[in-house]
């Protein structure tokens, strides 16, 4: 309970950081928030493209597999285009986000925490949420919709390399297909997830980092918290959402 | 006599059940350098971060430039900050910065000066505590000494009127320990810098107080058992003060337990 009351306060201090902050002369650190735009989103692209395609190439064998029992082959494209825009893409482009950069970001800041760094900054009057959490967090949510997109697209390119060499389904058959089934409202639900998944990974990382006590153990103490507690939270929102969404 | 820049009065705080620092009343004029003296785990660090504001009091007041600090939010309180300095005992420089980014850190946050005017007021600060030609390394790849030396350079970038040090010359080889002294004595009586040293180095604290403070260890742990001039805490009548400057394993405070006790301790079975 403390710690979604700890979750509300420090997403309201990022949101203070962000667009009051910068107007009382407290300006956003730019640099570090390209550095980690790069660290979180760029360098996540084989990660990424591998667990995409992974998914899109299995996805569509079992489709096929199963659909063409009743004859209904052709329908592979639009459970693939249904599946991964829905849901399938956000969720496993946001678990490893969580697993690479969620980690990341609370061992990070948690040894800052041990080795009075963060103490350090607060004496040179720097506020720590503005100077570390503050750039994470805007690089968050704007890179883990765009690894999303990515995602989708590396995971069709998968189901398309299954459709087309087991299926006799042309290219030309495939993509239209895609494009016919696939709703632009399935890409948003998909990207307002994912947008909802940053905002929860990044808060709970930092959060998870600047409470960090006892040396390097409690560092591997919270970096495992951070994970576990980001995948739950992540899972709930996940349910949530595609019932209000799709259901109601 | 002017107001005194800190006045600490009755300073408690407690952590569960320990209590840590038990009513420390201490106060520190302009110009002044004040050395906090004590056996390692008597409360001298944790006494530091109260004056600082990093750490919050059970009870008693901290006056800073006249000013209540116990009672002030963050944000008051970034304001003094800009007026002091403090090195960290292992430094805290920031891991993911260069040596010259740590000490331009300070100037480039908190001012908007030109970029040029702090790459010069980062050479200078490193050639102040003899590093000139280090900025471009990372905190890794330097020693304990020198991290320490990077964290003064830091800690003077924004030229403070009140410089908090916590162990400034503990890992420092005796020739820098000399500088860092030296660098310490011309800012306050040059500059009107105030300082507030907290040391085990005898030699050094010595060489720059202008007036010394000693916390008790054992069954006075907590309170302030000396506090002088320099000639004073030398002359001082307490075999406590007297084993502790002069260095000598044996006297008021036991290094060891005693015969029997220590037999006692050994022979007696867990539960």
């Amino acid at each position: 309970m403390k710690d979604i009351l700890e979750f509300f306060r420090l997403s309201g201090e990022v949101l203070y950081w962000i667009f009051i902050g910068p107007f009382r002369g407290q300006r956003l650190n730019f640099p570090a928030l390209f550095h980690q735009m790069v660290v979180i989103g760029v360098q996540a692209w084989p990660m990424t493209a591998l667990t995409s395609l992974s998914i899109g190439l299995t996805l569509a064998m079992q489709a096929a597999h199963e659909l063409s029992r009743f004859g209904a082959a052709s329908l592979v494209p639009d459970l693939i285009s249904m599946s991964l825009l829905r849901e399938l893409g956000p969720l496993m482009v946001a678990v490893v986000v969580i697993g690479r950069s969620g980690s990341a970001v609370t061992a990070e800041i948690g040894t800052m925490k041990v080795s009075e760094e963060i103490e350090a900054l607060e004496v040179m009057a720097i506020n720590p949420v503005r100077y570390l959490v503050v750039p994470r967090f805007i690089a968050m949510l704007l890179m883990l919709p765009v690894l999303t997109i990515f995602g989708n697209c590396i995971g069709i390119a998968g189901g398309w390399l299954v459709c087309t060499t087991t299926l006799d389904m042309s290219t030309m058959n495939y993509i239209l297909r895609i494009i016919d089934t696939a709703q632009l409202f399935d890409l948003y639900s998909g990207l307002i997830k994912s947008f909802i998944f940053a905002w929860l990974i990044i808060i709970i990382a930092c959060q998870t980092g600047l409470r960090v006590t006892g040396g390097a153990e409690g560092v591997g103490r919270a970096t495992t918290s951070s994970v576990v507690v980001s995948l739950l939270a992540m899972l709930i929102a996940n349910a949530v959402l595609t019932g209000i969404f799709f259901i109601s | 006599m002017p107001d005194p820049i800190i006045e600490v009065k009755n300073l408690v705080r407690t952590f569960g059940q320990r209590t840590v620092l038990r009513g420390i009343s201490f106060n520190v004029q302009k110009g002044e350098t004040l050395v906090i003296m004590g056996g390692s785990g008597c409360g001298k660090s944790t006494l530091l971060r109260h004056v600082v504001g990093t750490l919050r009091p059970t009870s008693g007041s901290i006056k800073l430039f006249g000013e209540e600090i116990t009672t002030m939010t963050n944000a008051e309180l970034a304001k003094f900050r800009l007026r002091c300095g403090m090195l960290f005992q292992s430094g805290a420089l920031l891991q993911s910065l260069t040596v010259g980014e740590n000490v331009a850190l300070p100037l480039i946050e908190n001012s908007q000066v030109d970029p040029k005017i702090v790459e010069l007021v980062v050479r200078m600060k490193l050639e102040l505590v003899g590093l000139t030609g280090f900025d471009h390394l990372k905190p890794a790849e330097i020693s304990g000494g020198m991290k320490k030396r990077v964290g003064l350079a830091r800690a003077l970038a924004l030229d403070p009127e009140l410089l908090f040090s916590d162990e400034p010359t503990s890992g420092l080889d005796p020739i820098m320990t000399a500088v860092v002294d030296k660098l310490t004595n011309d800012l306050t009586k040059n500059l009107g810098m105030t300082a507030v040293v907290v040391t085990h180095d005898m030699v050094s604290a010595f060489r720059i107080a202008t007036k010394m403070v000693m916390l008790g260890v054992g069954p006075r742990a907590g309170t302030i058992i000396a506090e002088g001039s320099p000639e004073e805490i030398r002359n001082h009548p307490d075999l406590e003060v007297q084993q502790f400057i002069n260095g000598e394993p044996d006297g008021p405070v036991p290094l060891k337990l005693s015969q029997e006790s220590y037999l006692q301790h050994l022979l007696q079975r867990p539960g």
